[in-house]
């Protein structure tokens, strides 16, 4: 990172805590061109990723890569301390999220004991959709967990540790609660038979290349190791021409790769997962497309968040 | 509602003549909406009384009362777009939790479960109620005609502390009571197989309702407290409870 060739300036630096406003450090001689800090950095407990350091109680916490000189400071700097809580790492939390709800399914299919009756101990479904809807919803989370390895480029390296139980029970809870329908011995399969089930495939296939296709996207729009923001643009592939009229077409995939496997499965809790899944979704797509209007005065007009012209 | 009067342009006095046009509809339509209920409720509290004293006894109670009891307990679900639309402050989930217990209660519980219908729990979880809403609506009604008599603060802020338990009592003995019918009945209840690919147990479900309370009365019965602390012993804080 490039640093600006200006004289060098000693700026005296005091960090309060933000709740208590106790001054928990003074330094009286600290370089301009020096980073953004982090304190205690000899006590293992307070790791950098916990640590927010801000220019007002109540106000953003300052990058890693901000420059003391570049702050709106004056010669005696003050900053306020916020403990954030104890952290996970975005790809454990990911991790654990998507391997629960593949390996759940899994025992729900092969009818593992204590489960259903004990005279379907380990047996099959005689139905070939369940066996299809095994795949499928494997295949939708083994490719989670791959992206997750190997696709995603994260900006935060951290999120606090309770999301963890928040999000693994409602991951899991759901694909308990999938699976042991459409699992069950006495599960009825779709009304209208095999077209409905070629139907569902189609969507579900067509969705998560799709979904795939705009995450190696918005993977390619950031060089490795860097966290830069740039607004995303179609490219050759058909499946990411949707950036022209959606801000997150990651999620409307995704909600289309749910909706395939509902109308697969012809189960109640799996539209219930559809249903709670697409609502977080368009809560999140909705703050994306806002922060990329707030950031990006060239943003195209066109987009919606989350539905083509509707939401 | 604050509404200063700063130098404003001609559109910034405009929207302050609004707001408080609709500050004032918006009290007029609760202080309205608050006699009503307390209203309600009191013809309750008399029509109950007159019952016992013509019939001495509570069977049949339940019966004669239910319809005006329906009645205004389900018209309570206008607080939750009170809170919604913030002409009250308090939380939107709160009221929401608070009103739809009580809407369940009625119509999922007594209502549909007729030979409960004369149990003791039931006229003391109906009695409790009665007694708070009283209190309430009436704590609500003279808060907004800026007139609340000493006596009614105390009643809303101690009354609690005792009719609360009593009426968690009287809605599970009510609930355990009606277990039997149901499992029997099957009543509101889904099996497999069916082509929803669902299926829904009511009996467990209530199981799963009775155990809620263990973790959820706790936290509302201390927050009571702690408002009362705050609001009997004088410390100067936002009351969030209306």
């Amino acid at each position: 990172m490039k640093i600006n060739k200006l004289p060098v300036v000693f700026f005296e630096v005091e960090i309060l805590d933000a709740k208590t406003k106790d001054k928990l450090c003074f330094l009286d001689k600290y370089c301009n061109c020096f980073l953004v800090f982090h304190v205690f950095v000899s006590d293992p407990q307070w790791y950098p990723a916990r640590q927010s350091i801000r220019l007002d109680p109540k106000g953003k916490s300052l990058k890693d890569e901000d420059v003391l000189q570049h702050l709106p400071v004056g010669t005696t700097a003050t900053f306020y301390f916020r403990d954030l809580g104890a952290q996970i790492s975005w790809v454990t939390v990911f991790l654990t999220e998507y391997a629960g709800p593949l390996l759940i399914y899994l025992m729900f299919y092969f009818r593992v004991p204590f489960i259903y009756a004990p005279k379907y101990d380990f047996t099959t479904s005689k139905h070939w959709v369940v066996h299809l809807a095994c795949m499928c919803h494997s295949f939708h989370y083994v490719k989670r967990l791959l992206e997750t390895l190997f696709v995603h480029r994260f900006s935060h390296g951290t999120m606090p540790l309770r999301n963890i139980f928040k999000n693994c029970t409602y991951y899991w809870g759901f694909a308990a609660w999938m699976a042991y329908y459409i699992n069950h011995p006495l599960y009825t399969p779709p009304t209208y038979g095999e077209q409905q089930i070629r139907l569902a495939l189609t969507v579900f296939l067509f969705c998560q290349i799709g979904n795939f296709s705009i995450h190696i996207a918005l993977r390619n729009l950031r060089p490795p190791g860097s966290k830069t923001r740039k607004i995303p643009y179609p490219t050759k592939n058909p499946f990411t021409w949707i950036f022209l009229l959606v801000s997150c077409p990651n999620y409307t995939y995704e909600l289309g790769s749910w909706l395939g496997f509902t109308l697969m499965t012809q189960c109640l809790p799996v539209a219930a997962f559809t249903l709670v899944g697409f609502i977080q979704m368009t809560v999140w797509a909705k703050g994306k497309h806002r922060s990329y209007l707030k950031e990006f005065r060239d943003y195209p007009t066109l987009r919606s968040p989350i539905l083509p012209f509707i939401l | 509602m604050a509404s200063g009067e700063e130098d404003g342009t001609v559109e910034e006095k405009e929207t302050n003549n609004k707001k408080r046009t609709k500050g004032a509809i918006a009290t007029a339509w609760l202080t309205f909406y608050n006699i009503a209920m307390t209203a309600g409720w009191l013809v309750l509290a008399v029509a109950m009384v007159r019952y016992y004293l013509q019939k001495g006894t509570h069977k049949g109670l339940y019966r004669n009362i239910a319809r005006t009891l329906k009645f205004f307990q389900t018209f309570a679900l206008l607080e939750v777009g009170h809170c919604a639309i913030g002409i009250v402050r308090t939380s939107v989930i709160v009221t929401g939790v608070q009103v739809c217990s009580r809407i369940f209660m009625v119509w999922f519980v007594t209502n549909s479960i007729r030979q409960i219908q004369n149990e003791e729990s039931v006229i003391l979880f109906v009695v409790v109620w009665t007694i708070t809403e009283i209190t309430r609506y009436s704590f609500y009604t003279f808060n907004l005609l800026n007139h609340l008599p000493y006596f009614i603060k105390w009643a809303r802020y101690n009354m609690f502390i005792v009719m609360y338990p009593l009426g968690v009592i009287g809605e599970l003995l009510t609930i355990h009571a009606s277990l039997p019918y149901v499992r029997r009945s099957g009543m509101y209840s889904l099996r497999l197989p069916n082509k929803y690919n669902v299926s829904f147990d009511y009996y467990y479900f209530l199981i799963i309702v009775m155990l809620s309370y263990i973790p959820l009365f706790p936290q509302l019965y201390f927050h009571m407290l702690r408002q009362r602390r705050r609001v009997l012993h004088g410390e100067i804080v936002v009351e969030k409870d209306e």
